[in-house]
């Protein structure tokens, strides 16, 4: 595996909307199969960093490589869940719809699903355990159920890079748990894990890697040298207290 | 049950009530994606849109469809471009477009000798005046149209639905999207005739959203949809040859009533799913 490139290189990126650029200059390699949490404050650039990466917003400058070719070569390797409200919930499409889809490209887009197919399917809806909720209408969910049918949706596209939007937010601690579960069944199959999260203890306690961003890379490495004071002073600024006993509490509100 | 036959017997009803059910269907189908999407606003403004299209063929003694799918395809094409800079807001962009073309399509009719007349038909429709060439364009157009919506299920689907993993499996969406609104204008098209350009939005957005109410899945919605859009075109039409009234308005008048009704069934239903939850 060693003599492989790194699975995914970002280098020398700005990243904005029109003439704004909200990230600059970014530069970091994520290895093979780390889970890294990309922390910074609200408004930070980390929902615009996974935007770039899945290839919805073009680079004003800078590449960013897969596998060591340019982004968009591979199609079906990155996986993105989504925020829970970035999802159109009314449309009328079954759990079972949204897991196939992320079948559609193992598929082709104008055959009907194969048997594989429905088997991966399958396997991915029980893995989340939702495999009893396979018929209903994605609008008639739980918040952690409807999270669990995107992170099913992740598995079966098979991804060798997972991206997730704040997966721990707004959620029950069963969700948090299953989602925290996916992500050890992921590690052991090599695949990379980019979650951005507000959830600094989880991020310190449960990842192999850190990214600090607040409009550039601040800090890049494992939790316990990415979470100095001065680093995190830096991204987060008067948000941040520092208690007697050296522990950082961030006011993100 | 000769009532049901009788208007039967004239081959200009035989052509009205077969070109209602396929702009019926064809609205329907189409319908689904206006009303998931919120494209109701553009599904109208493009029916209006299409106006100066079928005043310059009128000037020039040509085919009006053709006139109209001219400006459609025009109409659709910038509206696609303007949305996409970003300069502008798409709604906005559309309502200018839409008062422009509006205008200038009035404008160009009421310089017109006869055109009391003839702007009632292209606002309103003129079912019963559908040539048997009006027919086959209809009828080729909507099998177009329909078998491309086929086709295209899939990648419509998932930009429709999550335009992120579009993005992520390298859909290419701006196209797809462009493709949708090309579809839209020639859906708008071929219900010129029957239900005018005034009433164009009901049938797109009218039979989609009673289906909406009736089934949580994309592809049930659509077969509903275009199930009630022909049988509110049967209908309406029986309504308007024996009450009389302009058939257009009789078809929207019977794609209403399903809707209020699917409404009512719906509120019922929803009052038992309360009162059973609180037992």
């Amino acid at each position: 595996m060693s003599d492989l490139p790194e699975r995914l290189e970002v280098h020398n990126a700005d990243i904005g909307y029109g003439d704004k650029i909200v990230l600059h200059d970014l530069t970091f390699s994520v290895p093979h199969g780390t889970r890294v949490a990309v922390v910074g404050p609200n408004g930070a650039g980390k929902s615009t960093l996974f935007k770039a990466l899945v290839g919805l917003l073009p680079l004003r400058s800078g590449r960013i490589f897969v596998h060591g070719l340019p982004l968009g070569n591979h199609k079906d390797c990155v996986a993105y869940v989504p925020q829970r409200e970035e999802v159109d919930w009314r449309f009328p499409v079954t759990v079972r719809d949204v897991v196939m889809m992320g079948r559609y490209d193992h598929q082709g887009w104008f055959g009907p699903a194969s048997r594989q197919d429905k088997q991966v399917v399958d396997r991915s809806l029980a893995q989340m355990a939702i495999a009893h909720l396979a018929q209903q209408a994605i609008r008639d969910l739980s918040g952690g159920e409807q999270q669990r049918v995107f992170l099913a949706r992740a598995l079966a596209q098979d991804p060798h890079i997972l991206l997730m939007d704040e997966p721990f937010t707004g959620v029950d601690v069963p969700t948090q748990e299953s989602t925290l579960g996916l992500l050890d069944d992921l590690r052991a199959e090599d695949v990379t894990a980019m979650i951005a999260t507000h959830d600094l203890g989880i991020a310190v306690e449960k990842f192999d890697l850190m990214l600090l961003l607040n409009h550039r890379l601040i800090a890049f490495g494992p939790p316990a040298e990415v979470m100095k004071q001065d680093n995190v002073l830096e991204a987060f600024g008067s948000r941040l207290t520092v208690l007697a006993d050296g522990s950082m509490i961030v006011d993100e509100h | 049950m000769s009532w049901l036959l009788e208007p039967l017997q004239y081959a200009f009803m035989t052509r009205a009530f077969a070109a209602s059910v396929i702009v019926g269907v064809l609205c329907a189908v189409m319908g689904t994606y206006v009303v998931l999407r919120g494209m109701a606003f553009l599904g109208d403004a493009m029916a209006h849109a299409i106006l100066p299209g079928v005043a310059i063929a009128y000037l020039l003694q040509g085919n009006l469809l053709i006139g109209a799918l001219v400006a459609a395809l025009v109409i659709a094409v910038t509206i696609g471009l303007l949305s996409r800079q970003g300069t502008i807001k798409e709604d906005t962009a559309i309502g200018i477009l839409f008062a422009a073309a509006l205008s200038l399509g009035v404008a160009l009719i009421s310089s017109m000798k006869s055109y009391a007349v003839d702007l009632g038909h292209i606002l309103f429709g003129d079912v019963l005046g559908v040539s048997p060439a009006d027919l086959w364009l209809t009828t080729g157009l909507g099998l177009a149209v329909l078998v491309t919506v086929v086709l295209l299920y899939k990648p419509f689907l998932v930009i429709s639905f999550d335009p992120v993993l579009a993005a992520t499996m390298r859909l290419p969406a701006d196209l797809l999207r462009m493709l949708m609104l090309i579809l839209l204008a020639l859906t708008v098209v071929v219900s010129l005739q029957t239900v005018g350009v005034g009433l164009a939005a009901a049938m797109l957005v009218t039979p989609a959203a009673t289906a909406y109410l009736l089934t949580r899945r994309l592809l049930p919605m659509m077969l509903i949809a275009a199930l009630l859009g022909a049988l509110s075109s049967v209908v309406g039409l029986y309504v308007s040859y024996y009450a009389n009234v302009v058939s257009g308005a009789a078809i929207v008048l019977t794609a209403t009533a399903f809707f209020l009704l699917a409404w009512l069934f719906n509120a019922r239903k929803g009052v038992l799913r309360r009162r059973s939850q609180t037992e």
